[in-house]
């Protein structure tokens, strides 16, 4: 028995070729995503392991803010500089060192834009000497209060700076600073940089004003120990004279260190691992849909052979065996090949990721996880896909051997209501889930969005037969195109299967074209409507937070003629009430207030003293907040304050939430507007002021000033940003589809070669066969598309409908899109044709129409 | 002598000295071994001879469906050896008409679409008094709507034929018409072929191996190993089975 399934395995190629691609590339996508990430952490865990070399302690101030489970990263307050006397007295200390670094010192490259990253950050601090970590490359170390060095990457990222350069620096105080630049560094084994981190370095005195804002303070301290003493003990030592728990301070060696930050970061490449994953995934089951469409024909064809198997002798279990065997053996030769195909593509992308971010890369390996997953999903995929019709394989009578096997129409009947009933069990897991609050939301949605692709396939045989002889009136002009339209409607669930393929991913990705038109047009609707702001001054920003600029723009730009008014808006994490959380704050609430249109339900929308908020009323129920209420903020620095709230307002679609008096930001990371908003005076020029703005930013080169309509295109551009990932990653689910359509052609033609021969005998072209072909493929890859394109807007308007308190006020249908993909996927059609529609018209007219 | 020479000698397909030969070495096959034959136009032509004589090789190198190993063959007055794919299927879409044994036609298109299938492949249009004519004559006028699968086998048969005269070749190549069918849907589609000779001057050759099929037929060429041994004209059933007969004996 195995040998004789073995043997019609072999005598199939190309289909299994094609089904086993499409296992091929989804487990090829899973594998490489381990292989990638583990690469990427085993090179941040050497690296980690030297960016703390030679410190053996370390000190810091707790943080006030962020930290443990917090939304931002954490921000460590300043250690007063007599601190380092303490630790210097203790015991068994070899040496100290005030480090006094933060992020957020930008460089402004050759080409007077800002120098950016892609993640890691821009570090300032202070120099301490070259160490066994860290080299001079050239020049020499910054002596002066005007002079820095900068790290390789850095000279380098921004355009080529060279030892003598005047150099433009953006810190956490106000204003561009001018410094000269009087080194280059390294660190050893010849890397120019940290994992990509940009680094200047200033004199401490310098670093301390500009990336701490206070004179004699550090932001850490490092220490080493003296001959004989364990870090350990030195860390206990230490903690010890500093006071102990209640001292303030964190006390962790070096190791500690390297641990901790490992571990985030190894947190982070978890999540991106599974960002691939589930990408991975779509592509899988779209695979599924191909294998299953396999099997199914496998099965179909072979009939009579299985009927004869049984009528000679052999069980039901032995049929479905054999076809179980099938899928075994396939599973397991993609698995393999898919796991080569996924190293091959973890090495490669390592290895962009190397070259992109600098990063040194550590020996690529092949961790079990890839090895494991690669024959689960390999083996889980195929044989689940191959068991419906194995089953049915099963049920063949021993009766059918003897007769002529025709194509069995079976009814719809069954398929269509259970299609109805699981179409309606995803669209309720759907609806729960974005109706819910809970936990599982994700999980409702996601389960939701699986099974009502299940339910809306299996509804597909259904709607082939009108759908596809619609569709395909459009190519009926010629013979040919007419041929093909019914030769496409003449298995309709082969058809469907095909068509199905290609709807999940068009699904998902007109889904999401949905949701991001919707935002998109709600974000311009809500700035024509409440919104009164003119120019918006604004930019990008970081892990940080949004950029910032210097107040004194906004100062200026208040005065300007025209301006009728100004309002400033400052960002920055801190905790409330013990919460983590990003808060705003404005220096003039009044201003602000008729800036977005916002009124007071109770109290007043404007500052009468220091520490005030205002709160909108939704916000205010939640936390049992009132009228009179105080709330207790930890800014970045300094001590917490307590904040009264002096008025409630009805939140809007573009604004909602707690804003603060101005007095604030003097405890915040950096006390610096991040957006400015200005009116402008009827019968004024916006252009002609937009322009006078844009001269005062010129030294503020993060930030850029805005209208109303640029603004909102700038803020819809990263949503395009993010349309173009999507498509990307699901790129790979549709090119499944598209080997699944080549498939059922080839087949088709495989099938057909009789009818090919025939009509090759009574005049028909070699063109106008692969007419007929193709038209046949276009209007499976359109039927695909139509279906993909309606369940996809019914996925993007149920979540904009579900968001609808969260500002998603408008339901957008990106129509000039959708046509796009209703193009490519003909498109696609065409493509998917060319091979077996050249087979088709090479088929041997003799041999076709000679029979037996 | 002129006008009836002239009548007789006028070919609709001709093969000089035609060899097929399959295989090479030690398992070559002489499927036809010099074969030359005129079959005139107007006429009902029957080939008959034994299982693996050669007698569907032939004709499928007159209807240009297979390239012949040595030798010329003729449509008319043109050459069709050594055309090349597009002048095939143009020698195929004006010239020749075919007729298989089974498999005919295309299950998706009911009756009347197969049997304008060539014309509307090649873009002509349908003349519409020989449509009429042609369906009266097989008797389809009621089952123009049907699909095959819908149909007997002699219906299909006769739609086959119906589709292999609506576009009025030179000549009408079947390759046992009839070998598939019960006696009297056999006997239907035979009467109908040498009909539409007799009446509208058709040209058939028509392969088979069985004698009372081979008796409607003008003359029959009886083949024996690639070669053309016999030929009988007017022949009877009992005639064609006596000669056969004959040749069984003599191989
Ligand atoms: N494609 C082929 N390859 C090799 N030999 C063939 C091929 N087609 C036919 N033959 C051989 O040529 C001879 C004539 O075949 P054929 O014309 O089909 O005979 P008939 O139709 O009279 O039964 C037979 O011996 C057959 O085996
Ligand atoms: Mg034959």
């Amino acid at each position: 028995m195995l040998r004789a399934t073995l043997k019609s395995l072999l005598s199939r190629k190309l289909r299994l070729v094609l089904s086993g691609l499409a296992v091929v590339l989804g487990v090829m996508f899973v594998s490489g995503a381990f292989v990638l990430t583990d690469t990427m952490g085993r090179s941040f865990d050497s690296l980690f392991s030297s960016v703390y070399q030679g410190i053996d302690v370390n000190v810091t101030q707790k943080p006030k803010v962020g930290g443990d489970q917090d939304v931002g990263p954490s921000q460590q307050g300043n250690i007063p500089a007599a601190t380092l006397d303490k630790v210097r007295a203790v015991p068994g200390v070899a040496s100290v060192t005030g480090d006094a670094t933060a992020d957020g010192a930008r460089v402004i490259g050759k080409n007077g834009k800002v120098v950016t990253t892609f993640g890691p950050p821009r570090l300032g601090g202070n120099w301490v000497g070259t160490s066994d970590l860290l080299q001079l490359r050239e020049g020499r170390a910054p002596a002066a209060d005007n002079e820095i060095v900068v790290n390789v990457t850095t000279a380098k990222s921004a355009g080529g700076l060279k030892v003598g350069d005047d150099v433009g620096v953006l810190t956490l105080q106000p204003g561009k600073k001018v410094f000269k630049l009087v080194g280059i560094f390294g660190y050893s084994g010849d890397r120019d940089s940290l994992g990509g981190s940009l680094e200047v370095l200033f004199t401490t005195p310098v670093a301390q004003e500009l990336m701490l804002g206070e004179k004699d303070v550090y932001s850490g301290i490092n220490v080493t120990a003296a001959a004989g003493v364990t870090n350990e003990k030195l860390r206990d030592d230490v903690a010890a004279a500093l006071g102990g728990e209640a001292g303030g301070f964190q006390v962790k060696t070096g190791k500690q260190l390297t641990d901790e930050t490992t571990k985030s970061f190894r947190e982070g490449l978890a999540f991106f691992n599974n960002v691939l994953i589930g990408f991975a995934g779509v592509a899988l089951f779209v695979g599924t849909f191909l294998i299953l469409n396999t099997f199914s024909i496998i099965v179909a064809q072979r009939t009579r052979e299985l009927a004869l198997m049984r009528a000679l002798g052999g069980s039901r279990g032995q049929t479905l065996g054999s076809v179980i065997i099938e899928a075994v053996a396939i599973g397991l030769i993609a698995s393999v090949l898919g796991l080569a195909a996924g190293v091959g593509v973890g090495v490669l992308l390592a290895w962009v990721f190397g070259n992109v971010s600098g990063v040194a890369l550590a020996s690529v390996g092949v961790p079990a996880a890839a090895v494991i997953s690669a024959f689960v999903v390999g083996l889980l995929v195929t044989v689940v896909a191959a068991v419906l019709p194995a089953l049915r394989a099963s049920r063949i009578p021993p009766i059918a051997a003897l007769q002529e096997v025709a194509t069995p129409d079976r009814p719809l009947t069954k398929l269509t209501v259970s299609g109805a009933l699981i179409g309606a069990a995803g669209g309720t897991m759907l609806g729960l889930g974005l109706a819910g609050q809970g936990d599982n939301t994700l999980w409702l949605i996601l389960g939701g969005v699986l099974v009502s692709f299940i339910g809306v396939a299996l509804l597909t045989p259904l709607l082939a037969r009108p759908v596809v002889s619609l569709l395909g009136r459009l190519f009926s002009w010629s013979v040919p195109g007419k041929l093909g339209r019914l030769n496409s409607g003449r298995n309709p669930r082969r058809t469907a299967i095909t068509a199905a393929a290609l709807m999940v991913g068009l699904a998902l990705i007109t889904g999401v074209n949905v949701i991001l038109a919707s935002a998109k047009q709600s974000l311009s609707s809500q700035a024509s409507t409440q919104v009164t702001v003119d120019l918006i001054i604004s930019g990008d920003g970081d892990d940080n937070g949004p950029a910032k600029f210097d107040p004194a723009v906004m100062d200026a730009a208040a005065k300007l003629p025209g301006v009728s008014s100004a309002a400033s808006e400052y960002w920055d994490f801190a905790q409330v009430d013990g919460n983590g959380t990003g808060i705003s704050a404005t220096p003039d609430m009044a201003a602000y207030a008729s800036m977005f249109k916002l009124t007071a339900t109770e109290g007043t929308l404007q500052w009468t003293g220091p520490d005030q908020a205002v709160i909108d009323t939704e916000n205010a129920k939640k936390r049992n907040l009132t009228l009179g209420s105080t709330m207790t903020m930890q800014f970045t620095r300094g001590e917490p304050h307590q904040v009264k709230i002096v008025g409630l307002y009805q939140r809007s679609d573009v604004m909602g939430g707690t804003i603060v008096s101005g007095d604030v930001v003097k405890d915040y990371r950096s006390a610096q507007p991040s957006w400015g908003y200005l009116r402008v005076s009827d019968g004024a020029s916006v252009d002609a002021i937009q322009k006078q703005v844009d001269q005062l930013l010129v030294d503020n080169p993060e930030v850029s000033v805005a209208n109303r309509a640029e603004y909102v295109d700038a803020q819809s551009a990263q949503f395009d940003q993010l349309l173009v990932m999507i498509q990307v990653l699901l790129a790979l689910a549709i090119l499944i589809a598209v080997l699944g359509i080549v498939n059922t052609l080839a087949l088709s033609v495989l099938e057909r070669t009789r009818e090919l021969g025939l009509l090759r005998a009574i005049g028909m072209r070699r063109a106008q066969t692969m007419r007929m072909v193709t038209v046949e493929a276009v209007v499976i890859s359109t039927f695909g598309a139509l279906l993909g394109l309606a369940v996809g807007t019914g996925l993007g308007a149920a979540v904009v409908r579900a968001l609808k308190d969260d500002g998603f006020t408008k339901l957008a249908f990106p129509w000039s899109q959708m046509a796009t993909y209703l193009l490519l996927a003909a498109l696609v059609g065409v493509i998917a044709a060319v091979l077996p529609s050249i087979r088709a018209s090479r088929v041997n007219v003799l041999q076709a129409i000679s029979h037996d | 002598m002129t006008a009836s020479v002239a009548t007789r000698t006028e070919v609709a397909a001709k093969a000089v000295d035609v060899w097929k030969i399959y295989g090479t070495g030690e398992a070559q096959v002489h499927a036809l071994g010099g074969v030359s034959v005129e079959l005139e136009k107007g006429h009902f032509t029957a080939i008959m001879g034994p299982s693996g004589s050669g007698k569907s090789t032939l004709m499928h190198c007159l209807a240009g469906l297979d390239a012949v190993s040595r030798g010329e063959v003729y449509i008319g007055d043109s050459k069709i050896t050594g055309l090349s794919d597009r002048g095939l299927t143009n020698l195929r879409r004006t010239k020749v008409g075919f007729i298989f044994q089974q498999f005919n036609l295309l299950p998706t298109l009911t009756a009347e679409e197969n049997i304008l299938l060539p014309l509307s492949i090649s873009g002509r249009k349908p003349d519409q008094a020989w449509f009429d004519t042609v369906i009266e004559t097989v008797g389809l006028r009621d089952r123009l709507k049907h699909r095959p699968s819908q149909l007997s086998g002699g219906q299909q048969q006769r739609v086959a034929c119906a589709r292999a005269l609506v576009s009025r070749p030179e000549v009408i190549f079947a390759d046992e018409p009839t070998g598939n069918l019960d006696s009297r849907s056999g006997a239907e589609v035979l009467s109908f072929l040498r009909n539409s000779v007799r009446d509208f001057g058709q040209t058939i050759v028509m392969v088979t191996h069985d004698p009372n099929a081979a008796s409607y037929a003008d003359r029959v060429i009886f083949l024996a190993d690639g070669h053309i041994v016999d030929e009988l004209h007017a022949p009877t059933a009992d005639a064609v089975l006596d000669r056969l007969k004959r040749l069984d004996k003599a191989v």
